[in-house]
């Protein structure tokens, strides 16, 4: 890599052979040397570690993140190019490698910032350190619906519009023109006075030499022609003729397959392990004793996976051989009033005196919630294939978080992170499982018995009973009422609290809030679900508000509008979702409404669910949404990704049930964890707002509002009030529901 | 050996017939189009045609394929290289997210149409209820195989030979 000439967020400057080169963020002592030589082929110009521009004429955004299903690769190219002014066409994409140069910078600033507004992004100082933060933290996460908010707003369009800029001025001095006098479109640069045109690439040397903008000017939506519009994507050719390369799919010359058994109860460890019966079994290379695992590595992955199942393998005794679900259920109850009578409440959230209010009230609600552990079942289960060669390793995987995998690679197993290679490859679906460590590890660990390279596969049993789970969770909710039934207090407790640190709050105008929650430890392992706190939160919350609706003897819709009336984006979402579904309107003997809101990952959500409860389990017939995140950059990609989220949040509202019994997940497939399919999958109608608010993510939003929603339609339609999910369960479900919302005390 | 005929091509095969045909294709064949999601005929991740009939590869032995003809997800376009209708319909409805599911679902739809070329909603339901698609595809998966049903019918029948 050449010289830069120039230090700080964007850096521009010449490389070896006279090539152009931008660089957004790589300051002295992180220029990632040999950068250049592994991101541009022959005849191609590193622009930045954003972007590449090759003699051609073709642009490359170079995508920091993992593609698993979101379509990140052509939304980040979009939003460079609109600033770029490229031509569509000409605009191609890589992933980036795992590598420093490409830890998620703007990811971190615009993460701990809050959102800063864009000329703030080219501070030197401030960004250095950063710079600094992100990289130690080794962020280049896929996760947090952050892709286009942040790597999006903070990266790509910045790094457009400083190559538009430069690209402008290297013609502007070719010909002898002021740079007023250019426009910039579809890759080339006009004059329109002299009627001369050339294209990007005729001028990228020049550019090269050329001090990069300090504040690059970008785009009002207006002037917008890329953003808000739906390309097509630009990765789907491979995902319809079967040859996008999944982690799974990776093939290498000598390559074997290895199937694993993890301890059944978390925390226990092999104590021995006989594999008498597998010698003798054909094609079984070796048998790895992993301490919490067992694998056997075999040269196909079906021998591999017999071979595991007929391992003797005795487990150590952890204690917790007894533990069963309604252990933990009990916990909850009893960790949860300990809290309030030791006045050992950890506290969240306090406003006003939410306690003295609720005694002084006429009228007081109270009501406790449950939801289950979840486990992710994406479709590609759980893989890894790594190479290890002396003190060199190579592992290909489809991780959320590349670069966190490597370094937790050369912790556990004592590697130089600097000899690690990742290779991110697409994800068949994460939704926050690929961002754990466990599996990266456990795939070095079995290479590390091989001469070659070992392809481990969970089976879906594995991938079912070894999840990081969403972490079941309770709340009770006691709400004092004026003589209107309007809430005067929240008195809102639940267990266990991870992030965003806002989840648990609700939107509702309430003088007195007191929001606190109580641990309740359990070796039950868990992890970031789509969506994360909000699954929880979201059910609860909007569950409850809706029986306060009812107490009140008010249309649910209008009780949530009044208590909003400060918010105007809750508002227009409330409405919009509203109209489209009729809200208001009679509906068939058994059938109901049910609507929820909301606010997730800088995205405010309506949905109203319509629910059949004719037959023996709830039918969901359509669902409504209105979905606002300021500013929707690809509106067909971000309404696949509401109804992605729709029905990802709608499996696990009508069936979705891990259950812990002898101190073991109960669960192993997809019979026995059910999810929604194509006969029980509701037609979805979005309408999206562009409310020009700050922008919010796409991919977790649309789950949260489906549970309450499907459940205040139930209530509608039957009045039984379902205040556990799941919500499809044949006995026990509708049937055992209480009867009525609780009547004012 | 085992003598298999994959996408009209033959070939000789030295697997325990027991093994289940999608790890033949898989890691034998190398054909890596079609996935494994759950081993026990619940996920269609693994959907091949044995005959012309959609069957699921993880639960089928090799040895129940032999002498069948075969058809995976490689062996649907036309020779030409251009797409079936099925699968020109999923980009014309940008049905993937991240794919997974999807050479199953596609081998579902196209078994479907095939048999019976303009499905009702529940004939479509029957269809494809045995695919999975945790990111939630569904309904664009419905709506491109409506669109893919004209297409046939109106004739444009390429790349249709081999399904
Ligand atoms: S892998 Fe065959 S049906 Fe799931
Ligand atoms: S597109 Fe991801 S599972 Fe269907």
């Amino acid at each position: 890599m050449g010289k830069w000439t120039r230090r700080g967020v964007i850096a521009a400057g010449i490389a070896g052979g006279g090539v152009f080169a931008v660089g957004v963020a790589l300051r002295e002592g992180h220029r990632a040397p040999g950068l250049a030589g592994r991101m541009a082929g022959d005849g191609e110009t590193l622009v930045n570690v954003w972007v590449k521009l090759s003699e051609d004429n073709i642009v490359t955004a170079i995508v920091p993140h993992a593609e698993m299903g979101q379509g990140v690769f052509t939304s980040m190219a979009q939003m460079l190019a609109e600033e770029m002014d490229a031509d569509w066409n000409l605009v191609r994409f890589e992933q980036a490698p795992a590598d420093e140069a490409y830890a998620n910078y703007p990811l971190a600033r615009e993460y701990l910032l809050g959102g800063a507004t864009v000329p703030g992004l080219v501070q030197d100082t401030l960004n250095g350190g950063f710079l600094r933060l992100s990289q130690s933290m080794s962020l280049q996460i896929t996760g947090g619906s952050t892709a286009v908010r942040f790597t999006g707003q903070g990266g790509m369009r910045i790094a457009g519009a400083a190559a538009r800029d430069m690209l402008i001025k290297a013609a502007a001095r070719d010909w002898q023109v002021p740079r007023r006098t250019l426009r910039a479109e579809k890759s080339y640069i006009y004059h329109d006075a002299s009627g001369r045109a050339a294209p990007f690439s005729d001028f990228a040397v020049a550019a090269g030499k050329l001090s990069p903008p300090t504040q690059p000017k970008l785009k009002s939506p207006e002037a917008y022609t890329l953003m808000g519009t739906s390309l097509p994507r630009l990765d789907l050719a491979g995902k319809v003729d079967g040859s996008a390369e999944f982690s799974i799919d990776v093939q290498l010359p000598n390559l074997r397959h290895a199937a694993v058994l993890s301890a059944p109860v978390f925390g226990a460890r092999t104590v021995s392990v006989d594999d008498s019966g597998v010698a003798r079994m054909p094609g079984i290379y070796k048998t790895v004793n992993g301490g919490n695992f067992v694998a056997v590595i075999a040269d196909s992955y079906w021998r591999a996976e017999q071979a595991v199942a007929a391992l003797d393998v005795t487990w150590s005794e952890t204690g917790r051989e007894a533990l069963g679900q309604a252990d933990i259920d009990a916990q909850f109850v009893a960790d949860m009033a300990r809290a309030v009578d030791t006045e050992a409440e950890r506290i969240d959230v306090k406003a006003g005196q939410a306690r003295q209010a609720a005694q002084e009230a006429p009228h007081v609600i109270e009501a406790d919630y449950t939801v289950p552990y979840l486990a992710h079942a994406a479709l590609e289960p759980i893989n890894a294939t790594a190479h290890v060669q002396g003190d060199k390793v190579d592992i290909w995987i489809g991780h959320q978080n590349p670069l966190g995998a490597r370094d937790a690679i050369a912790a556990e197993l004592d590697f130089r992170k600097k000899d690690i290679t990742v290779h991110n490859r697409l994800l068949g679906g994460a939704f926050g499982r690929k961002s754990e460590v466990d599996y990266p590890i456990m795939a070095v660990r079995i290479a590390q018995e091989a001469d070659g390279p070992v392809k481990m596969i969970w089976s879906r049993s594995e991938d079912t009973k070894q999840d990081f789970y969403r972490p079941a969770s309770r709340a009770r909710i006691i709400a004092g009422l004026d003589t209107d039934h309007q809430p005067l207090s929240w008195d809102y407790q639940f267990v266990h609290k991870h992030e965003p640190v806002e989840a648990s709050d609700p939107p509702y105008d309430i003088a007195n809030k007191l929001i606190h929650y109580a641990d309740s430890d359990n070796p039950i392992r868990f992890g970031a679900w789509r969506s994360v706190d909000h699954t929880q939160h979201g059910f609860f919350i909007e569950s409850f508000i809706d029986e306060l609706a009812h107490a009140a003897n008010a249309d649910p819709l209008t009780y949530r509008r009044n208590l909003l009336l400060d918010k105007p984006r809750h508002l227009a979402a409330l409405d919009a979702v509203a109209k489209a579904a009729g809200w208001g309107r009679a509906t068939a003997d058994g059938r109901g409404l049910g609507v929820a809101i909301v606010e997730s990952f800088g995205t405010i959500v309506a949905q109203i669910a319509e629910v059949d409860t004719t037959g023996p389990v709830p039918r969901v017939v359509k669902v409504w949404a209105a979905a606002d995140p300021g500013f929707v950059v690809h509106p067909d990609g971000f309404k696949a990704q509401i109804e992605g989220g729709i029905i990802y949040g709608l499996s696990a509202a009508l069936y979705g049930n891990i259950t812990v019994e002898n101190g073991a997940i109960s669960q192993s497939n997809f019979h026995d964890y059910p999810v929604v399919r194509m006969d029980d999958a509701p037609d979805i109608s979005i309408t999206l707002i562009n409310s020009g608010a700050q922008l919010g993510g796409g991919g977790e939003p649309g789950t949260p509002p489906i549970a309450p929603a499907v459940a205040n339609a139930i209530f509608a339609a039957s009045g039984r009030r379902m205040r556990s999910l799941p919500l499809a369960v044949p006995d026990g479900g509708l049937a055992s529901a209480p009867e009525q919302g609780p009547q004012p005390a | 050996m085992t003598q298999l005929k994959i996408n009209g091509r033959i070939t000789q095969l030295d697997v325990d017939p027991a093994m289940p045909l999608l790890w033949a294709i898989r890691e034998t064949l190398n054909l890596s189009g079609t996935k494994y999601g759950c081993g026990i005929a619940q996920c269609g991740a693994c959907t091949v045609h044995l005959n012309g009939v959609p069957i699921r590869a993880c639960s089928t032995p090799v040895s129940a394929a032999e002498g069948g003809e075969i058809t995976t997800i490689e062996g649907v376009a036309g020779d030409d290289g251009r797409l079936h209708a099925v699968q020109q319909a999923w980009i014309d409805h940008q049905v993937p997210q991240c794919g997974y599911c999807q050479s199953g679902q596609i081998m579902s739809a196209i078994a479907l149409l095939q048999a019976n070329p303009d499905p009702s909603d529940a004939d479509i339901d029957d269809a494809m209820r045995g695919n999975i698609c945790r990111c939630g595809a569904y309904g664009r998966i419905r709506a491109a195989i409506k669109t893919a049903a004209i297409q046939t019918s109106t004739g444009t029948q390429e790349g249709q030979k081999n399904g």
